[in-house]
């Protein structure tokens, strides 16, 4: 397997590629600090990935840098099959309330250009004949949330967006996985109050990994916060104005 | 101080990208592995421990250190979580040299070079720590008498020192630094990155070899023996066991396979048990202890038994349960672990034994080891003698009065305690066993002269301001 992972220097997407290393598959870094990803690649070649791990700069505020990047990636690799995605910005509803440039910056990383990058990954994996798009989203776009509602506004689009994809293109070979994190202990949760059975890294890659090579079209990480999700889905909008979650 | 800048905005958004804004510090409750004593302080975790570690007190990895060593000496310290940081940096297949991120667990690296042939040169009991922490310890293991400490074998630390500098140091390099810094508990620089060969061995099992030992000199006379022709010995004693007895034990021996005599599979990892409560403080009664001891002593009625080990076993026996620091109840425990100079009668270990269960220790299995030579660390622990372990309840009107004692003892005999387990020596004890604290502080003191590096372990026992 051939993978290009966007923002796999920490977090989730370091578990996912370490997975990925393990099983020694080809893989090819973008992110946005050259050092970050040097040392992510020689991790990950330790670890068992096909030498040498490449890297290439890419930034999710940068969009006209998407093509290149994955043409280096096209370079690198000769052609690739599936592409990870768990990069993205976060910032409290409070932050992105207090400071509109932040909110910019939030809303145009996770939803438009995370859209204008899988739009370019599209358009190559179906010139190749098909593979696979594995996209973070959030159980935070499922509902309009008091706590989440910039942030939960751009990943509810984004998981419109990634449904559409699969619903058109999956039949040409091009299967989109989404993923719907729940709250996971990692470096970004670190300090907040876990709720009952928070996922745990590598747990959480594994089903990832597995969602990506079924190319299951919506998986909720852990798997408990699909029944949660469906109730809070449901409820009239009396109660969601009076809860805080 | 920079703890301060770095809470003050609020308003940072963090990402899942390489963002280069600095992490978010939160605070949260810390305890060491013995869960006493309990902190309130400021932490910080990032993939990122060049960036974490601006403005820090101290690193903290796993939390295994039993004391308050990892825990930061005020509420408004600022500690770093450095498990994040757990990156492998360069392995080299020819030679096993090899160099982490200093929060790469040991776990993490059995999973992955144990069953291609690799192996630390030194391992403590649970594989449940980081790199740093085995520096910051200066671990040792059933291999001292012949490998030493875990430092012997370091090439070289990448260090944060106290001014901000980023250092590199071994013993051709700041050498004054490195030897400070090998068991030197965090407090001369935050450990950024851990260079080290892997040993080479012939298979990942173990042959082993348990003997049932009925007294406390067999028991060392045993040790004493097998070090001669075993790589890795230890021996767990009943602590409770009085008179004639005392002392008696099982003497465990360890070599690693060869690929003729261990299975062709790779020994698979095991999966941790949870104690899935805290036991009340009732389950932990002199009887309980007492029974459990002799069941184990028990267990090994053979008096001999040998053959092929799963390293987990052979290494990390306790760490089949994840978090069996629970079973000592509510009010925590405390190890206290001490190294006596050999004497011809076992007269020491003797005296602290009977010093133990005189004063109504109760301890589930003591850990008896023989020493090598000293380490290269400044503040190493182990010294040549016998090394005692043992685990008890903390009762707050008993422990303190009983870790005075047991120190006076360890003084009078020109031993010496290890600051990873201890919660309760007093300074003025270990200064008294300890000639070798001047010379510490006083790279301490060049590297650090505001005392920006500290612990609630360095405030109590080495005099920090707190």
């Amino acid at each position: 397997m051939k993978v290009v992972l966007l923002g796999a220097t920490r977090g989730i997407g370091r578990a996912v590629a370490r997975l990925l290393a393990e099983r020694g598959e080809r893989i090819i870094l973008l992110g946005r600090s050259p050092q970050q990803l040097q040392r992510t690649a020689r991790d990950l070649e330790i670890r068992g990935a096909e030498a040498p791990v490449a890297t290439a700069p890419c930034d999710l505020l940068r969009p006209e840098g998407f093509a290149a990047a994955l043409d280096r990636a096209e370079q690198e690799l000769g052609g690739f099959e599936t592409v990870i995605v768990t990069a993205g910005l976060f910032g409290t509803q409070q932050q992105l309330e207090d400071d509109p440039e932040l909110a910019a910056r939030v809303l145009s990383a996770d939803f438009t250009n995370t859209v204008l990058f899988c739009e370019e990954v599209r358009r190559r994996l179906l010139a190749g004949g098909g593979g696979t798009l594995c996209v973070f989203s959030s159980v935070a776009g499922e509902r309009g949330r008091q706590p989440v509602i910039l942030y939960g506004a751009a990943k509810a689009g984004l998981s419109r967006y990634l449904e559409g994809l699969d619903h058109k293109f999956r039949a040409r070979g091009l299967k989109t996985v989404c993923v719907k994190p729940g709250f996971v202990h990692t470096g970004m949760t670190a300090g907040l109050k876990p709720p009952p059975l928070a996922g745990r890294t590598q747990e959480v890659a594994r089903r990832v990994l597995r969602a990506v090579d079924r190319g299951t079209p919506e998986i909720y990480v852990p798997p408990m916060w699909r029944p949660v999700m469906c109730v809070i889905r449901n409820l009239p909008r009396w109660v969601m104005r009076r809860i805080q979650f | 101080m920079g703890v301060a800048v770095l809470l003050s905005p609020p308003g940072r958004p963090h990402s899942s990208q390489d963002e280069p804004m600095p992490p978010q510090p939160y605070r949260t409750t810390m305890t060491g592995w013995g869960r006493y004593p309990v902190v309130e302080g400021l932490a910080v975790k990032s993939e990122d421990l060049e960036q974490a570690t601006v403005g820090a007190a101290l690193c903290r990895g796993l939390g295994r250190s039993y004391g308050d060593s990892s825990l930061p000496a005020r509420a408004d310290d600022l500690v770093v979580d450095t498990t994040l940081a757990d990156r492998l940096l360069a392995f080299d297949p020819a030679s096993g040299m090899l160099r982490a991120e200093a929060g790469l667990s040991l776990w993490d690296l059995n999973r992955l070079l144990l069953r291609r042939g690799w192996f630390v040169p030194v391992s403590p009991g649970t594989q449940w720590v980081t790199l740093g922490g085995m520096v910051a310890s200066d671990v040792h293991g059933k291999n001292h008498h012949r490998d030493g400490c875990f430092g012997r074998h370091l090439r070289s630390l990448r260090l944060r020192v106290a001014d901000g500098r980023i250092v590199e140091c071994s013993d051709e390099q700041e050498k004054e630094l490195f030897r400070a810094t090998v068991g030197g508990m965090g407090l001369t620089g935050h450990i950024l990155e851990v260079e080290f060969p892997m040993h080479r061995i012939p298979s990942p099992w173990i042959w082993g070899e348990t003997e049932r030992i009925a007294d406390l000199d067999a028991l060392v006379a045993g040790l004493k023996e097998a070090a001669g022709s075993w790589p890795m010995t230890v021996a767990w004693a009943d602590s409770l066991a009085r008179g004639r007895g005392l002392g008696r034990g099982i003497l465990i021996k360890g070599r690693w396979a060869e690929p003729g005599e261990a299975p062709d599979r790779p020994p698979r990892l095991k999966r941790p048990w949870r104690v899935p409560l805290r036991l009340p403080r009732l389950v932990f009664c002199r009887a309980s202890v007492r029974m459990f001891n002799l069941l184990y002593y028990c267990k090994h009625c053979p008096h001999l038994s040998s053959g092929i080990l799963h390293p987990e076993t052979f290494f990390y026996p306790l760490d089949v349960l994840d978090n069996w620091n629970l079973i000592y109840g509510r009010r925590g425990f405390t190890q206290y672990q001490c190294v006596l100079p050999h004497a011809g009668d076992n007269g020491p270990v003797r005296r602290l034994l009977e010093l133990f269960a005189s004063a109504d220790g109760k301890a589930f299995l003591c850990v008896i080891k023989d020493c090598g030579a000293e380490g290269k660390g400044m503040l190493s622990f182990p010294r040549p003698g016998i090394s005692v372990a043992v685990d008890f309840p903390v009762d707050p009107k008993n422990t303190q009065a009983l870790v005075d004692r047991l120190n006076e003892l360890v003084i009078d005999e020109g031993g010496r305690i290890y600051l990873t387990k201890d919660a309760f020596t007093r300074a003025e004890h270990f200064r008294a066993m300890e000639p070798r604290l001047g010379a510490f502080n006083a790279v301490r003191k060049k590297w650090d002269p505001q005392g920006r590096l500290r612990s609630a372990q360095s405030v109590r026992l080495l005099g920090d301001a707190a």
